[in-house]
């Protein structure tokens, strides 16, 4: 005898620990298995493309720190590279360099805080407790470089704001010297946790194909297999003078997407330590006008940021404040095959595959 | 394919488009068939951004960076849509990747997608009046 059911709806978020922000999913279910996902976002849209128009080219860098509010750092980036297209700047040699050693550094707190909230989602709080501890160190060398922690806005038009404090450098080696033995830790406790893998393996698997057609980008991407790292693919600033190798996932399920942000620390540490090594002297910002006033035109430029493709478009009608910003979110265009990611699956694993794709807030509501 | 060659048997193929770079502007009714051409032949089969620029009073602008996965490949497709009847086909059926960006385009400029499968507003509440990127759009104790 079969039993009768019905579907129900439940609304999972706004508030849930799991949405990591404020985000809703309209869930219909049948019994615990989803029928049908509706993911709702907007409850934190701040109006910021629209904020843009009305400020100058320099007042928009705090705007960008918002965005991703885990790696302000290349959010920052990923605009004044724009803005340097428009204007055709050539940013000084060891701004680029200090660029990469601070982008990469937010690239490892962000993937920290990704990896230590998606072992809380799956119900392993300790996990969290350790990356938050050591993502501390990045945050203070941030700090001690530009008095801000989460919000740095560091990165200027043509460079960077400060040079780099005496001892930083010696400080910055100390942690990258640490950062293995932490992550052997990470292993030892998330990765290799028997509850941890079965909740992971096998769980969302994300097709190559459907990943690159419904443009996902960043280890969500790679997680699938598909080698697409722009640091590779199309090297901007000075990446194409490190060794350093894009990890890719096998099954594209979320344990792969989680293991592909482990694997990517490690490399951005090897970045951090050739650009360490090569850091070259001069100045660290190019000869920029006070008043930024670029002329009548377009630029668009992509980053890779710590979720995926970070792009910028820009349009100036020649005065001193642009007439439209775009950004092209990560999280964002990550986040819009959620629906089709979570049918079939149970509740307790759409709080996984949602862990998995790691969203922030701030960028998809923008 | 390399860029440049792309762009000559565009060209030759569609005498309407306006060449600058790697920036091609096409007319709306062309708009459909080069997209579907670029993926298809060119394999541009990666939609990174997709988005809009109001010039009041007569026209938006649409802007679509495509690229090609793990290759340097990069082109920009820009089409006119007039302001008063701004109405784009859809490019979801050729790239997946547009359906939440079109939302976020419908929803703070207003303009519509034809045969877009779940066209609403998706950052604003529904009941919400008016597109706030539109240039003309006024808001209260805004600037300018």
């Amino acid at each position: 005898m079969s039993i009768k059911t019905e579907e129900f709806l439940l609304n999972l978020g706004p508030q849930h620990p799991s949405t990591h922000g404020v985000f809703r999913i309209v869930l219909t279910l049948d019994g615990e298995t989803v029928v049908k996902a509706v993911p709702v976002p907007g409850y934190l849209h701040r109006g910021i493309e629209k904020l843009a128009e009305s400020r100058t080219y320099t007042q928009v860098i705090p705007y960008t720190d918002r965005l991703d509010y885990l790696a302000g750092m290349l959010m920052n980036w990923g605009y004044v590279h724009a803005v340097e297209k428009l204007m055709e700047i050539e940013v000084p040699e060891r701004a680029e360099f200090i660029r990469v050693i601070v982008g990469e550094l937010a690239r490892i707190a962000s993937h920290m805080m990704a990896t230590g909230a998606f072992a809380a989602d799956i119900g392993g709080l300790t996990g969290f407790i350790y990356t938050f501890r050591d993502r501390e160190d990045i945050l203070d060398l941030f700090e001690e470089l530009c008095g801000a922690r989460l919000t740095p806005s560091y990165m200027r038009i043509g460079g960077v704001a400060y040079d780099l404090p005496d001892g930083w450098v010696e400080k910055c080696r100390k942690f990258i010297d640490y950062l293995p033995k932490a992550i052997d830790e990470y292993n030892g406790l998330i990765t290799g946790n028997e509850i941890f893998q079965a909740r992971t393996k096998n769980v969302g698997v994300l097709p190559p194909e459907k990943a690159i057609d419904m443009s996902l980008s960043g280890p969500t991407l790679r997680g699938s297999g598909v080698n697409y790292d722009l640091r590779k693919a199309r090297p901007y600033s000075v990446y194409d003078r490190f060794e350093f190798e894009v990890p890719l996932g096998t099954k594209g399920d979320c344990f792969d997407r989680y293991y592909v942000r482990i694997l990517e620390m490690q490399q951005s540490a090897n970045i951090i330590r050739q650009a360490l090594d090569m850091l070259p002297e001069g100045p660290i910002r190019a000869k920029v006008p006070k008043i930024i006033k670029p002329p009548a035109g377009e630029a668009y430029a992509e980053i890779e940021s710590s979720k995926g493709i970070m792009g910028t478009y820009v349009v100036s009608d020649g005065s001193t404040k642009p007439y439209r910003v775009h950004f092209r979110r990560p999280s964002f265009v990550n986040l819009s095959y959620l629906d089709e990611m979570l049918r079939g699956w149970k509740i307790a694993d759409v709080i996984a595959i949602l862990g998995s794709i790691d969203i922030v807030l701030g960028e998809v509501d923008c | 394919m390399p860029l440049p060659e792309t762009i000559t048997e565009l060209k030759a193929k569609y005498p309407d488009i306006e060449v600058s770079g790697e920036i091609i502007t096409v007319p709306l009714n062309q708009l459909t068939q080069l997209m579907t051409e670029l993926k298809e032949k060119h394999g541009y089969n990666f939609l990174t951004n997709v988005t809009a620029v109001d010039y009041p009073p007569d026209y938006f602008e649409m802007v679509y960076n495509l690229s090609v996965v793990g290759a340097p490949d990069m082109i920009q497709v820009k089409t006119k849509v007039d302001r008063n009847r701004p109405e784009v086909p859809s490019m979801v059926p050729i790239w997946g990747g547009a359906i939440w960006q079109e939302r976020e385009i419908y929803d703070l400029l207003g303009i519509t997608f034809t045969n877009h499968p779940d066209l609403r507003r998706i950052l604003l509440d529904d009941n919400w009046e008016g597109h706030p990127l539109r240039k003309d759009y006024q808001w209260e104790g805004g600037r300018e």
